[in-house]
């Protein structure tokens, strides 16, 4: 009963703050919202007995990535005003009726699936993660930390300034992206605002 | 608890999560919203993980939770050339890359 009831007050503040996401027309706020999704993940962790898990969540997603965001976010925006941006309303129809009819798909599937498992016995602990780790996925997470530098390196190279110490041809190459700018508003702003 | 209501909670932080991905404007809340997807994703492994008694869908959900990050850290990074280039980070700016 009582975790019902947790499950249930957990479950909406999610689903608020998933909302909150994708609507907020403040960029920080939908940042900072999915904050909140993100630590009621780590509690759904929790309530499935997965505590490794949940810290991970709170470390890497919680703290990390929601820094990492709000960095991108105060990089790129030159004033408060270009913070707030408006999505365009035809494409909020399209993408709402897109999104219902995922949803639509995959709760027909889960409610039609004849035997979910329903009894479960005691949970493993972090040991027998970390002994399927090494053992069992040992090839897996190899390849995984060549990812991670894979990934870290390409972060470098692309936010690099671009004529810091390579070659003069992508700095040649930055200017003419740099001169099409205005055209691109342009031409894009009009159809957007008439629609 | 049943398995089905992690399974619908799931389902519905997806959808929202697409329905974001489909109408959000700024390359980072298209970010956010990708976010969301993965994070159902995980909650799904956790969830079948918990009720097959079973600690192989935990060791699912720390690769995806890894790779996320990895694909969060390029993307943000891409958002940057992105500013850098156009000046903004509005999706529409890029439109001309699809040839």
């Amino acid at each position: 009963m009582l975790d019902q009831v947790a499950f249930a007050v957990v479950a909406l503040i999610m689903l608020a703050a998933a909302v909150k996401v994708v609507s907020s027309q403040n960029l920080v706020h939908t940042v900072l919202w999915l904050g909140v999704m993100l630590a009621g993940t780590s509690v759904v962790f929790v309530m499935l007995q997965a505590p490794f898990l949940a810290a991970i969540q709170l470390i890497l997603y919680t703290g990390g990535l929601l820094t990492l965001m709000l960095f991108g976010i105060m990089l790129t925006q030159r004033d408060a005003a270009s913070l707030t941006i408006p999505n365009p309303s035809h494409r909020r129809g399209f993408g709402a009726l897109l999104g219902a009819a995922a949803f639509g798909m995959l709760a027909g599937a889960i409610s039609k699936t004849p035997s979910l498992p329903n009894e479960h016995g005691a949970m493993p602990g972090t040991q027998e993660l970390g002994r399927l780790f090494f053992t069992q996925n040992a090839l897996a997470f190899e390849v995984l930390a060549v990812l991670l530098l894979a990934a870290t390196l390409g972060a470098i190279v692309f936010a690099r300034k671009a004529d810091a110490g390579v070659p003069s041809e992508s700095a040649g190459a930055e200017i003419p992206a740099r001169r099409t700018l205005p055209r691109t508003n342009g031409q894009h702003a009009n159809p957007g605002k008439g629609a | 608890m049943g398995l089905s209501a992690y399974l619908m909670l799931a389902a519905a932080l997806f959808s929202v999560g697409l329905y974001g991905v489909l109408t959000r404007r700024n390359a980072v809340a298209v970010l956010a919203s990708i976010e969301l997807m993965a994070n159902a994703a995980n909650i799904n492994l956790a969830a079948f993980s918990r009720f097959r008694a079973e600690a192989t869908g935990q060791v699912f959900a720390l690769f995806s939770t890894a790779i996320t990050v990895a694909e969060v850290v390029v993307g943000l990074s891409l958002v940057i050339l992105l500013y850098r280039s156009r000046g903004n980070v509005l999706l529409e700016s890029a439109s001309d890359l699809k040839g």
